[in-house]
């Protein structure tokens, strides 16, 4: 996402297209199944920090959805003759440059094209992708297959590119919006699944697991969802700490600093409820789902601590 | 997490891809550090696969005594199930557990088998086989 802000002449880290986006959450949903499994999310959804940015940043996005994948391909091309780099929303399993470990039926992975080339089967897309740190290739039959992939959050084809020049916008007018919406959202969310009330709600499931293979896969996927490619490790606490940083060397906003600190060691503490759940899985320890319930209680109370403060310092920012 | 701690514990479910992981640099700040894995990441993911590896076992041999159709082996080995092969294809989940059943996936239509394959990313060929 912020390579294609970059494109169009406004230098944004990952960090800040995150942050500004206001895309750190929890969410507990259990009606979402994936493989008979809860979705457990650390962020908001891929499409809602792409419209933020978009309002925030004026990026003039254009989102389109075919109907056959032919018509689909052939907008695409189009683009990039145009040299415009677009976004796609795919499913990682069609996707052959994945690690063939890592291609589950997840539809909503993004991806960004930005070239395409005759290779020996027809025609290759040069993509850049989060899963890899260079360019990677994708042949024109699995991007279709990718692109148009049925199921849950089906893409239906999804691209987007932008189209506005973005100009530097006034960072601490934007970047105090973005942490309020944040906090309001970690904190004061009217529904019992999201925000640190959803992380207690989390909790009170993984106590009463028994002890079984399905309570391992369970809280495996809790762990899966938290530390998968893209989230920068510990569900994405560390990248918005970043943010925070950033955030506050841009602005000159002092009190953003202790509470980027104080962030990086929730995040440390994510990480050491994942490493005792798979030290679980494992069977090097015992399955205890109360000790486990116990680690995420304790983080829905860091994290209510962590957002109220930061909440507090928004308020208190004057600009 | 300090730099000096992102584990390089060489994932193998990564497929040789480095991950980006942020941690706290030397002078405070936190920055994208390369990772090439971490084990608890690799219990996970290793974790699912061996369920599903589990179940396309288990579908197969059903298969080869006779049990179950190869349909049903094959929709674990695309790392499918049910719920999900219903959604792709559009059909009810009664009517595929129905072409489960070997002497009704048989005498399946070419339309439906096609279906199928398309879902699968399989051949028309390789939907009627087991290996």
């Amino acid at each position: 996402m912020s390579s294609l802000v970059r494109h169009n002449g406004l230098p944004l880290s990952e960090a800040m297209a995150f942050g500004l986006a206001s895309a750190i959450l929890f969410a507990y949903l259990p009606f979402i199944r994936i493989h008979g499994l809860p979705l457990v999310a650390y962020r908001i959804a891929p499409r809602g920090i792409i419209r933020r940015l978009n309002r925030d940043l004026g990026l003039g996005m254009r989102f389109e959805r075919f109907g056959s994948p032919a018509e689909g391909t052939r907008r695409l091309n189009q683009l990039l003759e145009q040299g415009q780099p677009v976004g796609l929303q795919t499913s990682a399993f069609w996707l052959t440059y994945f690690p063939p470990d890592m291609r589950f039926h997840f539809n909503a992975h993004n991806l960004i094209v930005y070239g395409r080339e005759a290779g020996r089967d027809g025609d290759e897309y040069l993509i850049s992708d989060p899963v890899a740190e260079s360019v990677v290739r994708c042949a024109r039959a699995d991007l279709e297959k990718a692109r148009f992939a049925r199921g849950m959050l089906a893409p239906r084809g999804l691209l987007y590119y932008a189209t506005g020049k973005p100009t530097t916008p006034d960072w601490a007018k934007l970047g105090r919006r973005a942490i309020a919406r944040a906090a309001q959202a970690m904190l004061y969310t009217p529904l019992p699944f999201v925000g640190t009330r959803g992380i207690r709600l989390l909790a009170r499931q993984v106590s009463r697991l028994p002890d079984d293979a399905h309570a391992r896969l369970y809280v495996g996927n809790i762990v899966r969802m938290q530390e998968e490619i893209g989230t920068g490790g510990a569900g994405f606490r560390f990248l918005y700490s970043a943010f925070l940083q950033e955030l506050g060397s841009k602005t000159g906003y002092a009190a953003l600093d202790p509470l980027a600190a104080q962030l990086v060691e929730i995040g440390d503490r994510w990480r050491e409820f994942a490493l005792a759940a798979a030290r679980m899985i494992r069977d090097r320890d015992r399955f205890d789902g109360p000790a486990l319930a116990e680690r995420l209680r304790a983080l829905a109370d860091d994290e209510k601590k962590f957002f109220g403060e930061l909440h507090a310092a928004q308020r208190a920012w004057a600009c | 997490m300090r730099e000096r701690d992102v584990p390089q514990e060489g994932n193998a479910t990564l497929g040789g891809y480095r991950r980006g992981v942020y941690a706290v640099a030397d002078d405070g700040r936190v920055r994208l550090v390369a990772s090439r894995g971490w084990e608890v990441e690799e219990i996970v993911t290793r974790q699912v696969l061996q369920d599903l590896e589990r179940h396309a076992r288990d579908a197969r041999e059903r298969a080869l005594a006779g049990l179950t159709s190869p349909l049903e082996v094959h929709m674990y080995r695309a790392r499918m199930d049910l719920a999900l092969l219903s959604q792709i294809t559009g059909l009810w989940r009664w009517r595929i557990r129905r072409h489960f059943r070997p002497q009704v996936f048989a005498r399946l239509s070419p339309g439906l088998r096609q279906r199928y394959a398309d879902a699968l990313g399989i051949s028309l060929e390789a939907l009627g086989r087991i290996d």
